[in-house]
């Protein structure tokens, strides 16, 4: 299923210039994500707590039988956290780390659009030294003059895991 | 020009084990003197494949080995040779050396070369010494086929066959290549091969994957019909063969006895030198020709297999486990899965314009959903199980093997070999089950004088046993041997200090002193057994697996180990508990008892930790929700429940809101997606659809420690 879904998806891509982002808005802020990493988007549902985490862990959900881990994006970047509304959404990704690849989900606030993005155009983040982290940012791009921060989502959502350890061993 | 053929090397080896396991089998049940053809035929069978096999994919050092194995076995089975209990030792040890190779092979492991070249030296004098007894002419082995000065008739006439070769259109679907025939049979000798191009149809009609050409070969060589016949022997089925010798046929006659002996080194010949000896060969071009043309054919059909392969599974580069799975299994499946697809139909047309006097057919239907998905449920659960004979097959061996060793004599027997069990528990349960069998043969049964001694048969017997019980597979392992010594074991736990001097414990109890950790008895410690490392370590396996080991035993009359195993791990029966909004799930097995707490049992110690007062015993409360940092609607606990539990052999007794109700469980990996959580083993997912925590009672004790450790150390530093 996947693979064919993989197969289509490579297809589209080869005729478009550059490669196609999924957008999303957080706290005012257009961030994207490589569409290929996108399983499916999906509403706010109630999700299984689980126990001594960090609070960016939201808990789990069952996605067709598997369960999915679901990271707030708000609370991972430190922003002020919103109460869920109608145009928040769950984006389902396929995260790859070394021990192969995994399903994770983030909140957001709402889904934006899909782009274009080519590689050239992709700049590199600004160096804002100690102030803010761009670790977890790929590039900018810009559509419309408007700024799309390009999420590295490997880095991302592997480095919350690997935090959670962290935490963890901490206490 | 070749196909990439390693995609098959993991069938090869699997096969191969599988063929190897066989061939054991079949050796063990060999009599000596009165050998069963039909099992010489199987173990043949089985070297034949490996062999064949094994040079298809160029392991040109397990070809050569299996192939000496494999005249020996021709000759038993031709009658040639009488079975002898030292032959059927030796192609055991050839069996392992046979598994090693191939082990070593398939984790790219170097392989004992001198222990190969030794069973491979000893299998050739064993070939050797009889030819020598049998024929008294070994002169005749020794000179090969070349040059033959045996009988008159022979030398009139000049030799050789005449070889109507017309493969079937599917033959190169079987894998086989004529190419590589005719090029083996060019190593026989010198032939002339004619290709009959009159099939081949017109180049648009032409389907790369059929093989329409034919072969007329004429082989001028000093050979039998049946090493002619050897190197067809895989497409035999493939095509049609028509062999006749180009002279008279008393060569045939003469050339038999001879070439049989001569047989091996010519067909060790071929095997050892490099394919492009038929350079040498002076009728070699009809063969290239013929070689050009299949080449022709072969990039398109490369081609068409390229294709092919994308659309189907990749091959798993890394070891993947897989299962065979009967083929009614799967027929089983097909069919519910079609019920399943009418019903869901059915359910459609019923919603598509409802009204309310349907709802008694929505409600069969709903019914007839519910029955379908829970049969689809336990059938393919069934694909996991297989039968405990795969974990049996290994102990006629290792008793034959070991029986020996100790000269003892024993007689295994065995029954419920095809007591069902899941593969991943039966993986992890072969260890442990070769240590209670070695440890009964070892310290169990007496030797021979000793039993007659006690006034029992000279043999002694060793049973295994399996069946279901409920929800578990038991498997017996029972000996009528020495069974334990009660006063030995006792002095020795005393000795280790794991009881007292003056304790009093029951038969039983003193029983089960033989699985803690650094016991043994053996008063001499053999490379069998008796280190000591092993009963706990079985014991602990056992657990692991969520099962139980207990010993039953009477001096003098054997003793019988009963292990009880869940029959999958997948599924668990669940104790639902509520604890604020949140619903954890306890593992019934590791749950004793459920109470309402009395205020007059709770007791403090030193502020910390709670003990709850149970008949006479003193449980640590766990507050679930301060481990887990939740909300609970309780804190106090007269409000609460607690749920008695026993992990890591520990008693404890959690807090909880409320009981809700008992069911199965699938239980789903949190690792997979996430990371382990301390405190919880898994997931699953309830009847509504959410995800339900399982709690891991063992973790749980240990966190709690853990917990009352940090809190006492607060208060010390506050």
């Amino acid at each position: 299923m996947s693979m064919i879904q993989g197969l289509d998806n490579n297809s589209l891509a080869e005729n478009v210039e550059g490669n196609q982002y999924l957008t999303f808005l957080l706290a005012g802020e257009e961030y994207g994500v490589d569409i290929l990493r996108v399983q499916e988007i999906k509403g706010w549902d109630n999700v299984t707590m689980i126990p001594n985490t960090p609070d960016y862990i939201k808990g789990v959900i069952n996605l067709r039988g598997t369960i999915v881990p679901i990271v707030d994006l708000r609370a991972r970047f430190s922003l002020e956290t919103i109460p869920y509304g109608i145009t928040t959404v769950v984006i389902v990704l396929r995260v790859n780390s070394e021990n192969g690849s995994r399903i994770m989900g983030i909140v957001v606030d709402a889904v934006s659009e899909v782009y274009n993005i080519s590689d050239e155009a992709l700049k590199q983040a600004p160096d804002f030294g100690q102030a803010i982290s761009t670790d977890f940012v790929m590039g900018l791009g810009t559509v419309d003059d408007k700024m799309i921060i390009v999420l590295d989502i490997d880095h991302l959502l592997n480095s919350s895991v690997l935090k959670a350890i962290a935490d963890q061993e901490v206490k | 020009m070749s196909i990439d053929i390693s995609q098959f090397l993991d069938t090869f080896y699997e096969e191969s084990f599988e063929g190897l396991d066989t061939m054991e089998a079949e050796l063990l049940g060999l009599n000596a003197g009165e050998a069963d053809p039909e099992s010489i035929n199987t173990i043949f069978r089985a070297a034949h494949s490996i062999k064949g096999g094994s040079g298809t994919f160029g392991l040109m050092n397990v070809a050569d080995f299996t192939h000496v194995l494999e005249t020996l076995l021709d000759e038993m089975r031709d009658g040639r040779r009488d079975v002898t209990q030292p032959a059927v030792d030796l192609m055991l040890t050839s069996v392992d050396v046979l598994r090693e190779m191939l082990t070593a092979l398939r984790n790219s492991e170097d392989i004992d070369t001198a222990r190969v070249a030794d069973v491979h030296d000893q299998l050739e004098a064993l070939l050797k010494g009889d030819a020598d007894a049998a024929e008294g002419a070994a002169v005749v082995a020794e000179g090969a086929a070349v040059e033959v000065d045996t009988p008159e008739v022979v030398k009139s006439s000049t030799r050789g066959w005449k070889i109507a070769f017309k493969p079937l259109a599917h033959l190169f679907k079987t894998g086989n290549d004529p190419v590589r025939i005719i090029k083996e049979l060019s190593e026989l000798g010198p032939i002339k091969a004619v290709a009959d191009l009159s099939t081949v149809p017109e180049f648009d009609l032409l389907d790369p994957e059929e093989c329409c050409l034919a072969w007329d070969i004429e082989l001028e060589a000093d050979v039998t019909e049946e090493q002619v016949n050897d190197v067809f022997a895989w497409v035999d089925e493939d095509c049609d063969l028509v062999i006749e010798a180009m002279v008279s046929d008393v060569v045939e006659e003469i050339a038999m006895p001879e070439a049989e002996s001569a047989a091996l080194p010519t067909l060790e010949t071929v095997a050892e030198a490099d394919l492009p000896k038929d350079e040498s060969m002076p009728d070699a071009a009809p063969v290239s020709e013929e070689q050009a043309k299949v080449e022709q054919a072969k990039p398109v059909e490369v081609v068409a297999n390229k294709q092919s392969g994308v659309a189907a599974k990749k091959p798993q580069a890394a070891e993947s486990g897989s299962i065979r799975v009967g083929i009614d299994k799967v027929d089983a499946l097909i069919n519910m899965v079609g019920e399943l697809v009418i019903t869901q139909s059915m359910l459609n047309q019923l919603g598509e314009d409802f009204t309310m006097d349907r709802v008694q057919r929505l409600q069969d239907g709903l019914t007839e959903l519910e029955r379908h998905t829970r049969e689809l449920q336990e059938n393919v659960m069934q694909i996991r199980m297989l039968p405990i004979s795969f974990s049996f097959n290994r102990f006629p061996r290792l008793v034959h093997d070991l029986s020996s060793k100790l000269n003892k004599k024993i007689e295994l027997k065995m029954s419920g070999e095809n007591t069902e069990l899941d593969k991943t528990v039966m993986e992890k349960i072969g260890d442990p089950l070769v240590h209670l069998v070695r440890n009964s043969l070892d310290h169990g049964i007496e030797s021979p004088e000793i039993r007659l001694e006690k006034g029992k048969p000279e043999t002694g017997i060793l049973h295994l046993n399996a069946y279901h019980q409920g929800g578990n597979i038991v498997i017996e392992i029972t000996d009528d041997g020495a069974g334990l010594n009660t006063d030995r074991i006792r002095e020795k736990a005393i000795e280790k200090n794991l009881i007292g001097k003056n304790d009093l414990l029951s038969e039983e109890k003193i029983h089960e002193l033989i699985f803690a950790p650094g016991f043994s008895t053996a008063n001499v410690v053999s490379d069998v057994s008796g280190r000591g490392v092993g009963m706990d370590v079985v014991k602990r396996n056992i657990r692991d697996l969520g099962g139980v080991v207990e010993v039953k035993s009477k001096q003098d009359v054997g003793s019988t180990f009963t292990i009880r195993l869940p029959l999958t791990l997948a599924i668990l029966d669940g104790q639902l508990v509520r604890l604020g909004d949140e619903t954890y799930i306890v593992p019934l097995v590791s749950i004793i008892e459920s109470l309402q707490i009395k205020a007059e049992s709770v007791s403090t110690i030193a502020g910390g930790a709670e003990l709850y007062r149970l008949r006479e015993e003193y449980l640590p409360i766990i507050r679930l929700h301060e481990i887990f940092e939740i909300t609970p609607v309780n804190t106090e606990l007269v409000n609460g429940l607690l749920v008695v539990v026993e992990g890591d052999g520990q008693q404890a007794g959690i807090f909880v809101d409320d009981l809700l109700g008992q069911q199965q469980v699938v239980i789903k990996s949190l690792e997979t997606n996430y990371k382990k959580v301390e405190g919880l083993s898994g997931a699953t997912i309830l009847g509504d659809g959410t995800v339900a925590l399982i709690l891991d009672v063992a973790g749980l004790v240990t966190l709690s420690r853990e917990r009352i450790k940090a809190l006492k150390n607060q208060a010390a530093v506050a």
